[in-house]
């Protein structure tokens, strides 16, 4: 039977979501536009049978604090924005080096250093690229509206514990905050058994050992070959894009999360001119889905990136495409939301280039 | 009896360097666990530095914690399974240096967890650099001409500092340079280990340490060093004992 709707922010929705599926710790350390997330854990948490709410001392000690939790087999999270997650990468290395799940949200805001408190995009390297030292990936999941939050709370604890890695649902300032209404996701109650966690072997087994030191090179090489095998068939089953009006598109514009949205008003705009423009949204980030840009190449004569930031994503995009149309970059920083009428001058610029083939 | 291997420890022979205490501390540690009956329900927590393969040496359920970490990730553990017992095994660099801020939290808020700190004043596992522990005077290889309070600071007193803590139910600073003090020491861990049964709050057992390969010294020059300079800048004894005063929360 489907649920009520209701009205939440984005934070509020993911914390709801993540708690009904089987999140039973969260550690997390305030900091703007994310504190919601652990405002709503402090008072829900106490209410549920084990489940554990602590503000921890930082933003280290609380991605540790969830590295035993997950070590030990339970559904474990934190949150945080940019500056925070900075500080977490050492331990999301140890996570990922031990093969544990949990789920990392990061609600991005404007950097470098303390930067602003506004929405931002520009944590897109650190989430696919440098999530910490080491090789590794983190899933990386672009929530795109409040219900997405909710979807994506769950996706990310389920798949954590399907391929053994942390996942991050990388949102922003805006979809935090931002409210609609929201339907919370079936959740099956099953969970994956764990016999790998240190919990304590009560004399029946030999004893767990959660561990990423390998003082072996051969024996380091073959855990991470081992780990980046997994991340083969990660990449086959997770990648996964949304479309708008791409069929005929001449015009491919594309952008994760809160940008899409901006993107989708600025598409229509543009089709109402005549123009034939589409969306390609990446939903997932890691892996990125390059097959849903390769299909786009077949009427695709250019790509236009938008994103809050410096253009962090657009060699993903030129990777994807392997470089075979050219990819025009907009966006903007610091907490600045490009509007659905500069995307559509973008558009309108670029199809008068195509017009007189310069394109 | 005192011969024989503690079920708790691994038949397989250690790392540590002859006359290292890193080896003495892990078999109290163990016979605690056999007499405790609890190493199918404890999780033991090992740090980076010389005892960052502890496990390996334990067989009790382990987690290797990132650099300082440790209490953290015990505080993960205790807190999602508050029935199993959870201790942590750090060095000084890594409790008293880049761990602080997880020792002096996990203290204050009471985790109903055991810590065993081994202070040997040095970075054992990096080849011997200035410790937080380290002596004034004291020549490592980051203060080759003795470490300077004026210059690098003054040593940290982890009992001492923690004891103040309302949620800290025992600090005791134990030794193991003679047979007497190991008797001491064993008994300090076992009541760390009895206090987190007993849901007690944090219990922190301070062990001066040898570390001969670091301090060019014999083990048994170690252990007179031990004696004749660490003890009395590091007083032996109790710092704090919440239990007979209900433990930390005054509800046990
Ligand atoms: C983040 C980080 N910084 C530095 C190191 C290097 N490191 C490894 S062990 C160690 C010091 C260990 O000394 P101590 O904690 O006193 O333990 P001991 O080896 O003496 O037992 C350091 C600095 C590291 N592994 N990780
Ligand atoms: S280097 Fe020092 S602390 Fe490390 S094992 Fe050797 S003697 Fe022990």
């Amino acid at each position: 039977m489907a649920e009520e709707r209701v009205l939440m922010k984005g934070n509020e929705a993911l914390a709801e979501a993540a708690i009904r599926a089987g999140c039973r710790c969260y550690f997390g350390y305030p900091i703007t536009p994310q504190t919601e997330i652990a405002a709503y854990m402090s008072k829900r948490m106490p209410k549920i049978e084990g489940g554990v709410f602590l503000q921890a001392e930082s933003e280290i000690a609380a991605i540790n604090m969830v590295y035993g939790a997950a070590a030990s087999g339970v559904r474990a999270m934190t949150s945080s924005s940019s500056p925070g997650v900075s500080l977490k990468s050492e331990g999301i290395s140890y996570i990922a080096g031990c093969d544990l799940p949990c789920v990392i949200v990061n609600v991005q805001r404007g950097g470098p250093g303390l930067g602003g408190i506004q929405p931002s995009q520009s944590d897109y390297y650190m989430a696919t690229k440098a999530g910490g030292h080491g090789d590794f990936h983190l899933l990386v999941f672009a929530p795109a509206s409040v219900q997405d939050m909710a979807d994506f709370a769950v996706w990310a604890f389920e798949s954590a514990d399907k391929y053994r890695m942390p996942a991050m649902i990388l949102s922003d300032g805006l979809l935090g905050q931002m409210m609609e209404p929201v339907v919370f996701p079936e959740i099956s109650s099953a969970q994956p058994e764990k016999p790998w966690a240190a919990v304590g072997h009560n004399n029946a087994r030999p004893h767990n050992i959660i561990n990423s030191l390998y003082l072996q090179p051969d024996e380091l090489e073959a855990s991470n070959i081992q780990r980046f095998e997994r991340y083969e068939v990660v990449k086959r089953e997770m990648a996964s894009a949304q479309t708008y009006l791409t069929e005929d598109a001449e015009i491919i514009v594309t952008g994760y999360g809160a940008t899409s949205r901006i993107i989708r008003s600025a598409v229509n705009a543009a089709r109402k001119e005549g123009i034939k423009a589409g969306m390609l949204r990446p939903v997932t980030l890691w892996p990125f889905p390059e097959q849903a840009y390769k299909d786009t190449l077949s009427t695709a004569k250019v790509y236009l990136d938008v994103e809050m930031s410096m253009g962090q994503m657009v060699n993903d995009v030129k990777l994807a495409i392997e470089c075979k149309r050219p990819v025009h970059f907009f966006g903007h920083t610091g907490g600045i939301i490009p509007t659905p009428a500069e995307v559509l001058a973008q558009i309108k610029a670029l199809d008068e280039k195509i017009r007189k083939g310069d394109i | 009896m005192i011969l024989e291997r503690p079920k708790s420890l691994a038949d397989v022979s250690t790392h540590f360097c002859p006359g290292c205490s890193h080896g003495i501390v892990h078999r109290l540690v163990s016979e605690v666990m056999d007499e405790l009956q609890i190493e199918g329900r404890t999780v033991g927590i090992c740090p980076v530095g010389c005892a960052v393969t502890s496990y390996n040496y334990f067989t009790c359920d382990m987690i290797e914690a990132a650099h300082g970490r440790a209490p953290a990730v015990a505080t993960g553990v205790k807190r999602a399974n508050p029935d199993k017992v959870v201790f942590t095994y750090q060095g000084d660099g890594d409790l008293a240096a880049i761990g602080t801020a997880e020792t002096v939290h996990s203290a204050t808020r009471g985790e109903n967890i055991t810590v065993i700190f081994i202070n040997n004043t040095i970075y054992g596992m990096t080849g011997g650099q200035m410790a937080p522990t380290t002596l004034p005077g004291q020549v490592t290889q980051t203060t080759p001409y003795g470490r300077d309070p004026r210059y690098a600071g003054f040593p940290v007193r982890i009992c001492e500092m923690v004891s103040t803590l309302s949620g800290c139910a025992y600090a005791e600073r134990v030794a193991v340079d003679s047979p007497a003090h190991v008797k001491a020491a064993k008994k300090a861990i076992m009541k760390g280990f009895r206090n987190q049964l007993d849901g007690m709050g944090f219990s922190i057992i301070e062990i001066l340490s040898t570390c001969p390969t670091n301090w060019g010294m014999t083990p048994s020059q170690a252990i007179e060093r031990v004696r004749n300079e660490m003890i009395p800048y590091y007083p032996l004894g109790v710092y704090k004992d919440m239990t007979d005063k209900g433990g930390v929360f005054g509800d046990k």
